[in-house]
Order: structure tokens, then sequence, then C-alpha cells
């Protein structure tokens, strides 16, 4: 049996056709779509404000942007395997607080943030160890962590609180600085985007969170270690959260011990807003990230126009049910095609001679397959098919 | 019973004496199975028999509780599927097991993707192998599209390419041709002949028993999870398959008792779906099973739908002794006395992780109730009684329905809807993917039922059992009735004649 090993040399050039571009343009459509929302929302708030857009302006909307973007991209992994994690914002908080307390204390700025990420880190595993172990709806698992994380950092901080004149200089400089307008910390959001986006793309155990968000069985039976990457998975969005926690005590210098209260909803907001479905095995971590900056410079503009705040949560959450309401549109349409598709292929496959050389390889004898076919010819086998 | 093992090549892949158990259920016991190269080896059993526990023990999903799995002779243990899948064994659920967000060609590559530098997946070589893949099995499938959406038929292509792709020893198919048409089954037959010229091994599963004596060599048949015997197909009959799979001489499988009709206990007419059917009109009598026959698509299922009130008529009525029906409100159709057993048993028959007793119960949530509070002795009877009544196979009542085999899970199905005591009973492909002992239970069941006075109606696509069970046959095309043929008329070839619009009716 000789089979085309994919080392090497392509032997054929693969058909392209309009199926996948039809996909591809869907995917691409989506994050578009949110990515012209926000330009659209930029630009109409620049004309009745041109203030708006002034260095220091976008500096804002991207350090605002920043810390979402990150716990986000955490978040979407998660997401992709069909899992969620609410424990993200008090893993912030409590990543945050420790690092400020190893400050306070006189440490190096690059060993508290590798401490936040740390941390984060432990959280994370927890999460997954429970998870992947015990068999548990995530959303029950991790709310509990939520509390407990929570929990701890209340006994510990108490009533203290960090601020930024317990840093050290370079530290909230760090925080406040950046190349022109681009903060150094928007830069490392940005890193840590594309090296996601790229592990999830290029790395055979990043497309296997898609596949085991899709179908977890058949995962299973396709030997993938499950338990071992719901593990990762969890893992890395701990990381980023604690990673998140640092960024946020470097930004604002203030943290005490409800630092990050709530900010799960957010957070999970943002990447389904961004497209990543709450069902698992479809999405970007570039969806979530529009999806993040959609969400926070929506704070930014609303003040800019000179609109209340009061209006920002229910703005959030109308953002919240359109984006959900696009992808059950969008899932039934593509779903539609796909099958248009599929029945055009089989009626030119029927027509084609195609078919019959492929059966004629090797000498079929036809008679008893025909008899049985014409024994039951009301075969329903395309029920699944309609 | 022959064991052929001295003669010609070693087995590839053998079970010795091999025992597994599910808790009280013994799965398996003292089971023994070789696949040799080249051979296209036949599993028969019936449902619950201990089939898909012996593949999932091959397949590295199931460790054994005692006895050994050899490869190349040698003890093997495998800890999970990836193992078997590289020692060489694919596997081709029943159900296909497909990521359906993935393109084709990820489906069939997950778990061991081509990789480049730095260990980056090779797209390009994904997709150009996938092509190649399709080519070879003559299918024109885009690798780039993704899984969702594909047909059945195309869902098994995919699989078994999944299959090709690493170069398979062994390859067992689970029930492959339970849902794919004629030539559908003639191109997959087309593969695995080829396979097995390769050298390849193949264990093959299906009900319809004339496929094993088309393709296979020998058969290796199972009962209640015990090893019955290993035999050359050829010289075997049919009967005598059945009677090693059932352990006795099967009694008829049409088991129709003749009835006199009495009254007309459904009568519907003119019914009118917009766009789905069209002026149907029909009656059942009490005693009576009505045949509903008909191509894919024809709006058999749509009519029975609407009858019982998941889904509105335009036009049209629907009369129950008498009584008209609301439309669209199922709870009016049973409080009338009718009864569904729709198709689909898994996802509209059952809650699958609900227990047996809970799901025969669901028809009973108004009326086993004492003061306003459900009576749970007397749902736990209640079910009992139609468990024993159908002679359902379980270990415990409390079990939920996922652990039964497919023909216990109808039965449950069944009881929960005889339960309601109905005088009008409509059962959707009844027999659809059990094995032939439980069918011919079914048949003897609705025929009992008819006898006491039920007046069924039964849609099939199994033509020899409309023809053997139904008094009268109905026939729909393209969403209209196109026949109505009397028991004594009703041939394949009339049917047939009605079923695609070639007959004047």
């Amino acid at each position: 049996m000789t089979v085309t090993t994919p080392d090497r040399a392509p032997v054929a050039e693969a058909p392209r056709s309009s199926g996948t571009r039809l996909v591809d343009r869907v995917f691409k459509v989506r994050e578009l779509a949110i990515l012209v929302v926000f330009l659209v929302m930029i630009a109409v708030t620049q004309a009745g404000n041109s203030e708006f857009l002034s260095e220091q302006g976008v500096k804002d909307l991207l350090l605002n942007a920043t810390i979402l973007v990150l716990v986000a991209t955490g978040q979407s992994l998660v997401v992709i395997t069909r899992n969620v994690d609410l424990s993200v914002g008090s893993t912030l908080g409590i990543s945050a607080f420790a690092a400020g307390t190893y400050l306070h204390g006189g440490g190096d700025p690059v060993i508290a943030i590798v401490l936040a990420v740390l941390l984060g880190v432990g959280f994370g595993l927890l999460n997954g160890l429970l998870v992947s172990l015990g068999q548990v709806p995530a959303l029950v698992v991790t709310l509990g962590t939520l509390y407990v994380i929570r929990g701890i950092d209340s006994i510990w901080v108490g009533s203290r609180q960090i601020t930024a004149a317990d840093l050290p200089n370079p530290f909230v400089d760090f925080g406040s600085g950046g190349l022109s307008a681009v903060p150094w910390l928007a830069l490392i959001a940005l890193v840590v985007l594309i090296a996601t986006a790229c592990y999830l793309k290029h790395f055979g155990s990043g497309r296997e969170l898609y596949a085991l968000g899709s179908n977890p069985e058949a995962a299973l039976l396709a030997g993938i270690p499950v338990r071992r990457r719901i593990l990762a998975a969890y893992t890395f969005c701990g990381g980023l959260a604690g990673l998140a926690g640092a960024m946020y005590l470097a930004r604002f210098g203030n943290v005490d011990s409800s630092t990050g209260n709530g900010y799960e909803l957010t957070v999970v907001s943002a990447v389904v807003v961004g497209g990543v479905v709450f069902t698992g095995g479809s999405g970007s971590v570039y969806g979530a990230a529009l999806g993040a900056l959609l969400l926070t410079s929506i704070n930014s503009v609303l003040p800019a126009l000179g609109v209340s705040s009061v209006w920002v949560l229910a703005i959030n959450g109308v953002l919240l049910l359109l984006a959900i309401a696009i992808d059950r549109v969008v899932a039934v349409r593509v779903a539609s095609a796909l099958r248009k598709k599929s029945a055009a292929a089989r009626t030119a496959a029927a027509k084609t001679p195609a078919a019959k050389t492929a059966a004629a390889k090797t000498p079929v004898e036809k008679t008893p397959v025909e008899k049985a076919a014409v024994k039951t010819p009301v075969t329903k086998g395309d029920a699944h098919d309609a | 019973m022959t064991h052929p093992s001295d003669t010609g090549p070693a087995p590839v892949l053998a079970l010795k004496d091999v025992a597994k158990s599910f808790g009280a259920v013994r799965a398996l016991r003292g089971v023994s199975l070789e696949l040799f190269p080249g051979e296209v080896h036949a599993l028969a059993g019936e449902n619950g028999a201990g089939k898909s526990t012996l593949i999932k023990t091959l397949a590295g999903v199931h460790r054994p509780d005692a006895g050994r799995v050899l490869l190349d002779g040698e003890p093997v243990v495998f800890h999970g599927p990836g193992d078997a899948r590289d020692a060489g064994i694919a596997v081709i659920y029943q159900e296909p097991t497909l990521f359906p967000d993935l393109s084709i060609a990820e489906n069939i590559f997950m778990g061991r993707l081509p990789r480049r530098a730095f260990g980056r997946i090779d797209h390009k070589a994904t997709r150009a192998a996938t092509a190649a893949l399709m080519k070879r099995l003559g299918v024109e499938l885009d690798p780039d599209r993704p899984a969702s959406g594909l047909s059945i038929a195309d869902q098994q292509i995919v699989e078994i390419a999944k299959a090709l792709s690493f170069d398979a020893r062994v390859l067992i198919m689970d029930e492959p041709t339970a849902a794919l048409t004629g030539s559908e089954v003639a191109r997959l037959f087309g593969v695995v002949r080829t396979l097995r010229e390769q050298g390849a091994a193949v264990l093959f599963i299906s009900h319809r028993l004339e496929e094993i004596f088309e393709i296979c060599r020998r058969v290796t048949t199972l009962r209640d999870g015990a090893w019955i015997a290993t035999e050359q197909v050829a010289g075997m009959t049919e009967d005598d398959l059945v009677r090693r799979m059932v352990g006795r001489d099967l009694d008829e499988l049409y088991p129709k008792q003749d009835v006199t009709p009495g009254e007309v206990a459904l009568s519907v007419r003119r019914l009118t779906r917009e766009g789905v059917f069209t002026d149907v009109s029909f009656d059942v009598r009490r005693g009576e099973i009505v045949g509903l026959a008909g191509l894919v698509g024809a709006g058999r299922t749509e009519v029975a739908r609407a009858v019982f009130g998941i889904d509105r008529w335009d036009a049209g009525e629907v009369v129950v002794d008498g009584r008209p029906l609301t439309s669209g409100a199922p709870s009016t159709a049973m409080a009338a006395g009718l009864a569904l057993v729709p198709e689909d048993r898994r996802a509209q028959g059952l809650v699958m992780d609900m227990s047996i007793e809970r799901n025969i119960g669901l028809t009973g949530l108004r009326t086993t109730v004492r003061a306003g509070l459900m009576d749970r002795g007397a749902e736990r009877s209640r079910a009992l009684d139609w468990a024993i009544r159908l002679q359902v196979k379980y270990a415990r009542i409390a079990d939920t329905v996922n652990t039964l085999s497919g023909g216990n899970q109808q039965k449950v199905v069944l009881a929960k809807w005889l339960a309601t005591g109905p005088q009008v009973l409509i059962v959707d492909e009844p027999t659809r993917g059990i094995d032939v002992g439980t069918k011919a239970e079914v048949h003897r069941l609705l025929s009992e039922l008819a006898a006491d006075g039920v007046a069924v109606l039964m849609i099939s696509s199994d033509l020899p059992e409309i023809l053997g069970m139904a008094d009268r046959v109905l026939v729909m095309h393209e969403g209209r009735l196109t026949a109505e043929i009397a028991r004594t008329e009703a041939t394949e070839e009339t049917v047939m004649a009605a079923a695609t619009g070639r007959a004047a009716a």
C-alpha cells in the first residue's frame, strides 16, 4: 500500500474551490466586521471631537485595551477547547498585589513581572487540573476558584493598598512610557498576541485545541492527549492573567483587594464579541483582541462625545447580543451553503464517470451489490443530507 | 468452527481469551479472534453481543480485564487510541468521528499533522496529501472545506481516507454501510477489496447479512459477550448465521397476524403543509397495520410529525376517534390517544443521560401524580412493567439508556409510548440499525398491538418490512400520496413504481 507521505514533495496542487474561499471569507469577514465597527466609531468620535485622536488620546486608547487584550488572548485558548476560565479577574488581582508587595520591599521590576506570571501559572495549573481530571463543567469549577482566589487575596491584603508612591520609578515610567504614541505595554500585548496566533495556526498542538473543542469524543479517538492540552490552555490563560496583573500595576500603580473584581465577565464578553464561539472549536485570538479593543474604546468614545458613561454597560451588552446573533446567522448560512455544495458535488459526481472508474479500479462484481441496492431501494441514507 | 491458524501467514492482530466488564455487565468473556493479512473477516452478533466492546479493545479505547491482545504474535498493551493507531490499526466507527470546524485535510491528519522546520505544520503538504488520497478514492472533496455539512457517505469517505493515510495494516469497520446507498456501498467495497489485495486485514461489521456473504472470507459470531464460532463464509447460509447469532432458530421475521380491521381510528383529510406535502388523505382502522413507503424526502416523516402536532399544517384535518385535533399541539394529540415513535431514537426518542425508568416515565409525567407530586413508586413499577413486557436487556432499571445497545434503546422508546396506552401508534423506521433478533421481536410486538385493536401507521424504508408487516401500503412521492395498495397486491415492483412516480395512482 503506497501512500503519499506528507514529507515527500507535494504530488498535486490541491484544488481550491469556492467552498474554501467562502469559509475563509466568512471568518475574515467576522474579524473585519469588528474592525470596521471600531474604525467607524473612532472616525465619528474624531469628527465630533478633534482632540480625540491626539497622541495622548491614542496612547490612552491603546493602554486601556492592552490589559484586556492580554487576558482575552489567554481566555480564547480556553474557550476554543470548549471550556471557560472565570477566575482570571481574581488571578489578575492577586498577582498585581503580589508584584506590588515585592516591589514595595525594593525588588527588581523584571523579577516582579516574572513573579506575577508564575503566580498566574500556578492558579492556571490548578484550574486545568480540576477541569481536566475532575470532569466537572469548567463554568462551575472556575467559579469556585474565582471565589477561592479572591478570598485568599482579601485575607492576605486586608485593607492594605499599594500606590504608585510605593513603586520604583522605572517601573512606573515603563507603565506609562512608550515609542511615541505606542505604549510599551501595548507592544508586549501585541507580541504575545502574534505569538499565540502563530502557535494556534502553525503548530500541531495548537490545532489540536481547536479539534478537541470541536468534537471532544473524536479528539480522544484521534489520540490527542486531551487532558494535557486542556491543562496547557488553562496554564497559559493563568500565566497571561498574571502578566496582565503586573501590567495593571505598572499602568495604574494602585492596587487593593478588589482589583480585577468582575473583570472575568468583561473578558468573556470581549472574546465572544470577537467571534470566538462559546461552544468551542472556532474563532481566533485576533478576533478576541479586536473585541477587547472595541469594548474598551467605547469607554473613551462616549465621554469624548459628551455622552454620559452610564451608557457604557448597556452598549456593551447590546454589542454582545449582536455578536451572538451575527454568529448564529452566519453559522446557519455557512451550513446551508456547505450542504448545497455537497449536494451539487454529488449530482456532478453521479453524472461524471469519475465515481465509476474509482469503483472499477478493482473488478467489482456488480451483481450482488446492485441486487442489494434494488432489494431495498427505498433508502433513507440521504436523510442526513437533507 | 475452524481455527486455521496453522495455515498461511501469521495473524497480524489477535485477541486471546479476552474478557471485559463494565460494572455488573460482562461485555466480553473468553473471546478470541485472529485477523490475517489479506482477509476480510466479518464480526456478527446481535446488538449487545459485545461487538462494540471488542472493536474498542482492538482500537486501544478499552483495556481488557483478562486475556491478551497480540500484534504479530507478540503481546501488546495499548494505552490509548494513539498507540493502536501507531501499530497500524485504523477504526471506522459507526458514527463518524469528525471535527466539524476543521478542514477535511486537518480531520484526516489530526494528531499527526505533517511538520516542517521548527515543528510548524506543513499546511501545503497536508492539503496535497489529502488531495492525493481523494484522487485515489475517486472522490471530489475539497481538502480545505470544513467537515461540517458533509453527508454521512462523505464523512465515511473522510474516515476511510484517514485509515489509508497511515498505511493501516488492520482496518476495522463498524457498520460502515448502515447509512449508504447502493452505489456508495459499491464504492466502499471497491476500496475494501483494494486494501485486501494490498495485504491489509479488514474486520467488517454489518447487520446486512448479504454484505457479509459478498465480501467476507470468514465470520466470527459473538452472543452475549461470548465467542460462539469462527468459520468460513463459503458454504454457510443466512439462516445458519442467524442461528449462530440468535442462538435458536429465529421464528418468522415478519410474524403478521391476520386481523379484521375495526372502525376508523385515525382519519387524515386533505392535509397540506405548504412546500412539504400536499393533499394527503388516508384512514387507519383499529387492528390494522398501515405501511407508509416512499423514497427519501418524499414527506413521510413530515406527515407523521404534522399528524402528531409537532409541525403545524396549513390545510386539512386530522380526526382521532371522531374528534378533530388542533394543528401544532402534541399534547392534545397525546390526550386523544396518539403516540409517535420517532425515527432518530438517540436525538428524538430518548434522553440519553437519563435512566431507563425516567425515560419510560417521561410520557407519564401528568398521570403518575399523587397530590400534585410525582409518584416515584408508581413511575418505577410502570417502567419495570413495560421493560419486562418488552424484554429490555439491562442491568438495573436506574441505569442510563446510553449504556444500552441500539435494539434495547429502541425497546425503551417503544415502552415509553406503549405505557400511554395509545389508540393510534405511529412508528417511524422502527427497526433501523437494530439486529435481526430484536427486529423480529419488534415486529411481533407491533402485530400483537394491532391484534389488540391499536391502529398502527408504520413508516419504513425497509421494503421487505413494509411488505411483510403491512395490511395496506400507502406510498408517497414528492409530498403526495401516489398509491394505496392492498396487502395481496403489494410487491416490490408496485410499491417502487408508485414511490418513483412512474405509476399513475
